[in-house]
């Protein structure tokens, strides 16, 4: 049964018939084994996601015991160590374990709905992707469980981060907890960039692709290229601390700010990264409330990449006070100036949709406007940073808490819970309810406000960060005391973001398959999507399929209901990277447990590393050999080798 | 901002004089700038609000280009930030290069959780060593170079001057400059463990004739004890305490802590966290790890006759 | 009315064809990673070095004979995977076979030498951070030789097999492609420490 090298696919019509066959071939197996085998991009996306809020719950339940500390001068509730913990172990969940795979959940979902695709590039790289970033959360909170969390702020610095200062395995489950992180980073960024150039409906060309494909491609490309820094640094790190090497401590010549260098080289492009995906869906998801499409489509394309090839070039600013020569911060100084105009671009086109669109206000409108006023405050907080001087004396201090909070829960947290309220209807075939959407809304609004803009104040009256406590008569009490409460209120109002979705997951209005009338491809397929998409593969026409008789600007018009067939197997179809012309029928990979089992023996081999025990560390080695090999070995269905010669 | 010793929205030396300005004018710039936004997404929102709540139903229009939104706005804000940007690099040049010829010269070395402080004199009798408390003469240019035993620290005095790391294996220098005399604070702003929270420090203004006067008096060696109780305290100190602390013209020479030859010209102990009397000293002698929580320093484990002798030699120490 | 346009190819190849499909695009994101790993910890001994007390270098004058005859032969092994490659293409599954062998053989070697420059240095890898950055770096890329040689041996043994024929080929571009790059690093690594003291660096 050999198979034929080339084909024409088939073009057909939509219809049940072909529906039917298409289930058949794409639906994940039932029981346990479908469950950890799955490659469906959609439940992956939506494991990312709630893993990602799971997480989101634990750093913010920390944050609000770091409130109660910091509620009032010197109290004590918490011992120092405690208190390093927990701020260390804070900044890393949410940077680390939530900010970012949320998007990657977010893009592991949409992605393929977004591009007319039927799955990502490299379905079992996907699944791979998440059981690690699974794996190294549980290792990163074993540590934190058993007393052991990173303890040296999430960026870590050395010397303090030695075994001559910090001698417990804290440092080493952060280490290899993040070694282990990087490899599932790196793997879905891969797996990001090749879906973008590789997966897109024909006719989509790149300057149709919609802007949050942009920002997690851009993320995506970022991340392939300083991810391996921080990977590094942190395995020198270990290195350094187990097997006494000497990158970082200067009595063997090592270098203590190599490991700034290292970690902010990957640090400062991984902030935007975390926010750009996020922008995207502000760019993507405002203009279907303001009922007109995005203003200055290019100049927002070509601002998220801007952002981030400037992102590259200024990640001295977080080392303005490591004794740098004058002339070098002047430059570190400019290059940030200058990272405002493309960030500007993305703030004057939300607005200007709004302003000459008809809005609709909705909860997810809410947050998505909301978060350019965030943004605003967050950027020019950073902007003031940015200026060496004004930095000397800002930097290190509460003022940094709430720029960091601005930009973070402003450009992710914001707009993530507006994404959720616009794509939940997609996800699961119900609205959230919109009443207690706006409750939801505007506690979040209010609490977060009441909590961080007072740190600019705190900030301003030299409150420094990271201390469990401080004295009286300072000018921070009052204002501490009103940041604790607006912190509560602030998660009360995430309580009710949880409660709307644990309701309405059930008991929500049936959505249908479009319920805000959408101009992109995902409202085009059913709410839930079937585990293939799309039945036929759409034809793109212009960037708004889905508004094209509205609009009425071009001549030609999308093809979604009539396209290639490719039935006859787990098929897609893969099309060039810049005009998206069809180039080859790929066959995607059936269920596979090779990606959970690999993700598991690298848990093994880590925990063996951590102890030193050298036969847990052979056995995982050897479970991740053996997945490996199972997984890499050419497979005739999927068209990887010819038969072997017959006789 | 009497009420806030840290804070750096006022200034009272030269470095920080330069700063404080540009801070206010990037404050109010900023400000300016998110009341705008904030107005005009009212606005918007109001302007052209669709009737009715089901998305699906409204009406999708082209609405007009818009790019003379994004057009009009990176002209506006280039102006504001062209200033900035200015401004900065004027002052980074003020600020940035240390004078070449310092009227006084100090080796500042933070360590976990205090601050040695060693002036430098032009004969070696001439050069003394303190802690947590920096003295200076009131417009004079002071070199402050800083070096790390342990991990890094950073070194702020929000009035005087921004902050500069003490990095391990590496020498910074910063300087500084008061205009008038008068108790600034200081604090380590660079995590650096237990205690990172409680390292603070002051530096003292003083006129040039006070500064003098001063000097004169750190450079004497500790005086003899006279009661008994003093006699059995500087025992305690040469037995106990001379493992890490030195008191000059004693036997007590170690340099892990603080030097306490002159402990009681300080005004604060502990890295300016108790006020210098004898109810805290006893206090901290008694139970350091309970008023600093990881400190460096021991409880000696005491008792009520030898805290007595102690604080008695200890309060001589002028 | 305007006009549906409907994409309407005609004969798509189904899966891999010769070298390209998209296992190649995976190989290569994954280079890119591994390059950007490599830039990095080239960019830690440049700083480290240009940072460094006078003296930091524990040989200034390193040894050139066996590393560069060494270099040689890997770049020679990257040749003799291209002539296997070039067998697969053509049919010729002898060639195949014994270019693939022939670079496995050769990368051994290049493992082995490298083994022994290990094995007689006067240090170790705790001795400063100049020996730190050189085992590890070393090390690094002695990983990615290992992982190439089990790649090289098993892509032989599947040829062996007739597993690719004529028209598919693609995990023998793939991972010799990855073996290229192996080899191209290794150029980088041996410029940086064993020519760039030769250029006075670090002074
Ligand atoms: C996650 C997202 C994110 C984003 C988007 C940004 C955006 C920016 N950040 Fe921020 N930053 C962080 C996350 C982020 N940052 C984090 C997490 C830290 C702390 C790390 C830590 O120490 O823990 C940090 C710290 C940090 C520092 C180091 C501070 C210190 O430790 O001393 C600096 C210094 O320059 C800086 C600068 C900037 C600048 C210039 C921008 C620019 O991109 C902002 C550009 C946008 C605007 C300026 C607003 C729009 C423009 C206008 C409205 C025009 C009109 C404005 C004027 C005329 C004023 N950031
Ligand atoms: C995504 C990023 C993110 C988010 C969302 C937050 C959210 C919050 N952060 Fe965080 N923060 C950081 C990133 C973030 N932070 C980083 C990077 C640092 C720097 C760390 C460092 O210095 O190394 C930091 C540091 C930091 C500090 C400074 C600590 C110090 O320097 O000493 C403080 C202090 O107030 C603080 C407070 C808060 C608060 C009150 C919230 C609140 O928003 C939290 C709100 C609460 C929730 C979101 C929880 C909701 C859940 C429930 C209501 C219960 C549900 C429970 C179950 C289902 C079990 N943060
Ligand atoms: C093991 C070392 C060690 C010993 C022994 C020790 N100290 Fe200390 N001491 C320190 C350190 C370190 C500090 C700085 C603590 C800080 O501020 O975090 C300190 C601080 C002090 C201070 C405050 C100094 C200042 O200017 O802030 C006093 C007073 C003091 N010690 C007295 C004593 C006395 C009295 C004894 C003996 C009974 C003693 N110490 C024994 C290490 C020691
Ligand atoms: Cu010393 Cu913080
Ligand atoms: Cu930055």
């Amino acid at each position: 049964m050999s198979r034929p090298a080339y084909r024409t696919p088939v073009i057909g019509d939509d219809g049940p018939e072909l529906r039917a066959r298409l289930q058949a071939i794409w639906e994940t197996k039932p029981g346990l084994l479908g469950f950890l085998g799955t490659v469906d991009h959609k439940e992956i996306g939506i494991r990312y996601i709630v893993t990602a809020f799971l997480l989101l719950a634990a750093g913010g339940v920390e944050a609000l015991v770091m409130r109660l500390q910091l509620a009032g001068p010197d109290r004590r509730l918490l011992t120092p160590e405690q208190y390093n913990q927990l701020f260390s172990t804070h900044g890393m969940t949410m940077i680390f374990l939530y900010a970012s795979p949320v998007l990657s959940g977010f893009s592991n979902y949409l992605w393929p709905l977004l591009l007319g695709a039927r799955d990502m590039a490299f379905p079992r790289l996907n699944a791979l992707s998440y059981w690690v970033y699974l794996a190294a959360a549980i290792f990163l909170y074993t540590g934190f469980l058993v007393g052991a969390g990173p303890n040296d702020g999430w960026f870590n610095y050395v010397p303090y981060a030695l075994a001559e200062y910090n001698p417990g395995l804290n440092q080493d489950y952060y280490a290899l907890g993040m070694i282990l992180l990087g490899i599932s980073t790196s793997v879905g960024a891969a797996n990001f960039i090749v879906t973008a150039f590789k997966m897109r409906a024909p006719g989509m060309s790149i300057n149709r692709i919609p802007i949050m494909v942009w920002g997690t491609l851009t993320a995506s490309v970022a991340n392939l290229a300083v991810v391996p820094a921080v990977s590094l640094a942190f395995f020198m790190l270990w290195l350094d601390r187990r097997f006494g090497t000497h990158f970082f401590d200067s009595a063997g010549g090592g270098q203590p700010l190599l490991w700034q260098h290292l970690f902010w080289l990957f640090g400062h492009p991984w902030v935007y990264a975390i926010v750009l995906p996020a922008m995207g869906m502000v760019s993507d998801g405002l203009p279907v409330f303001c009922r007109r499409p995005l203003v200055g489509y290019s100049l927002v394309a070509l601002g998220t990449v801007a952002t981030m090839i400037l992102g590259f070039g200024v990640w001295v600013h977080h080392m303005f006070a490591t004794g740098l020569p004058a002339l070098s911060l002047s430059f570190f100084s400019a290059a940030s100036f200058a990272i405002t105009f493309p960030s500007l671009i993305a703030l004057a086109s939300w607005l200007a949709t709004i302003w000459l669109g008809r809005p609709v206000v909705t909860t997810a409108f809410l947050f998505f406007a909301s978060t350019i006023l965030l943004f605003v405050i967050g950027g020019v907080s950073g902007l003031m940073t940015a200026s060496v001087p004004i930095d000397l004396q800002l930097t290190d201090t509460y003022f940094i808490v709430a720029h960091l909070h601005y930009t973070i829960v402003g450009i992710n947290l914001f707009p993530v819970v507006g994404a959720v309220y616009f794509w939940f209807p997609k996800m699961t075939g119900r609205l959230l309810n919109e009443r207690l959407g706006r409750w939801n809304f505007w506690t979040m609004f209010v609490g977060f406000n009441l909590a961080f803009l007072p740190m600019h104040i705190t900030g301003l009256l030299g409150m420094p960060r990271r201390v469990y406590t401080y004295p009286a008569h300072m000018g921070w009490d009052g204002l501490n005391l009103l940041i604790s409460i607006g912190s509560y209120i602030f998660a009360a109002g995430v309580l009710l973001f949880l409660i709307n979705v644990a309701r309405s997951r059930r008991g929500g209005a049936v959505a249908g398959p479009d319920p805000w009338g959408g101009p992109t491809l995902e409202w085009a397929t059913t709410s839930p999507p079937p585990p293939y998409n799309f039945a036929v593969i759409p034809t793109i026409a212009s960037r708004h399929p889905l508004w094209e008789a509205a609009l009425d600007e071009e001549e030609a018009r999308s093809s979604i209901h009539r396209g290639m067939l490719l039935d006859h197997g787990k098929e897609a179809l893969a099309t060039s990277p810049m005009d998206a012309e069809p180039e080859r029928i790929v066959e995607m990979p059936e269920d596979s447990v090779g990606p959970f089992a690999l993700a598991v023996g690298l848990l093994v081999l880590l925990f063996g590393l951590l102890h030193f025990q050298p036969w847990l560390s052979a056995a995982g080695g050897l479970i991740v050999a053996a997945a490996l090999l199972a997984w890499l070995w050419p497979r005739r269905k999927l068209l990887e080798r010819a038969e072997p010669a017959h006789g | 901002m009497s009420g806030a010793p840290l804070s750096y929205l006022g200034s009272a030396g030269s470095k920080a004089h330069q700063v404080v300005p540009l801070t206010w004018f990037a404050l109010i710039v900023s400000t300016a700038t998110c009341l705008i936004f904030a107005a005009l997404i009212v606005a918007a929102v109001r302007r052209g609000r669709a009737e009715g709540d089901v998305v699906a139903a409204q009406a999708v229009i082209r609405g007009g280009n818009g790019l003379r939104w994004i057009f009009v706005s990176l002209i506006l804000a280039a102006v504001p930030i062209a200033v900035m940007l200015v401004w900065t690099m004027i002052a980074i040049a003020r600020t940035g290069v240390p004078p070449a010829h310092p009227a006084l010269v100090l080796d500042v070395t933070p360590q976990q959780f205090w601050w040695r402080i060693r002036y430098r004199g032009a004969l070696p009798s001439d050069t003394f060593t303190t802690a947590n408390e920096i003295h200076i003469p009131v417009g004079a240019k002071v070199l402050v170079r800083l070096n790390s035993p342990d991990v890094i620290h950073s070194f702020w005095v929000p009035s005087l001057s921004g902050k500069t790391d003490a990095i391990p294996g590496q020498n910074n220098v910063t300087w500084l400059e008061a205009s008038r005399p008068g108790r600034f604070r200081g604090q380590c702003a660079e995590f650096c463990g237990a205690e990172h929270a409680r390292m603070g420090f002051e530096v003292v203004a003083q006129s040039p004739a006070d500064f003098e006067a001063w000097r004169r008096g750190q450079l004497r060696s500790a005086p003899r004890p006279v009661t008994t109780e003093q006699v059995r305290g500087l025992a305690i100190v040469e037995y106990r305490c001379s493992l890490c602390h030195s008191v000059r013209g004693t036997i007590a020479g170690a340099g892990s802590a603080p030097d306490l030859t002159h402990l009681m010209s300080r005004a604060t102990i502990a890295a300016a966290q108790l006020p210098n009397n004898p109810g805290s000293l006893r206090g901290w002698i008694e139970d350091p790890q309970a008023r600093k929580p990881g400190t460096q320093m021991p409880n000696q484990h005491l008792d009520a006759a030898q805290l007595n002798d102690l604080t008695a030699y200890l309060g001589t120490l002028k | 009315m305007a006009e549906l346009v409907c994409a309407d190819p005609g004969p798509l190849p189904v899966g891999p064809v010769g070298r390209s499909g998209m296992g190649w695009w995976g190989v290569a994101t994954l280079i890119a990673s591994e390059a950007a790993l490599f830039g990095f910890l080239i960019f830690a001994y440049f700083y480290v070095g240009a940072t460094a007390q006078p003296g930091w270098l524990l040989e200034p004058a390193p040894k050139l004979f066996p590393a560069l005859p060494n270099t040689l032969l890997l770049l020679a092994s990257s040749g003799a995977a291209w002539w296997g490659e070039k067998g697969v293409e053509r049919g010729r599954r002898h060639q195949a076979v014994a270019g693939l062998l022939g670079a496995f053989v050769m990368g051994a070697v290049f493992a082995g030498v490298q083994a022994y420059e290990w094995s007689v240095k006067t240090y170790g890898m705790g001795e400063s951070s100049y020996a730190s950055l050189y085992y590890v770096t070393t090390g690094l890329h002695m990983a990615h030789v290992l992982v190439g040689l089990v790649i090289l041996l098993t892509l032989a043994a599947w040829t062996a097999a007739g597993f690719f024929s004529q028209v598919r080929w693609i995990p023998v571009s793939a991972g010799i492609l990855y073996w290229h790059f192996v080899d191209v690093v290794w150029l980088f690594v041996f410029a940086t420490y064993y020519l760039t003291p030769y250029l006075g660096f670090p002074q």
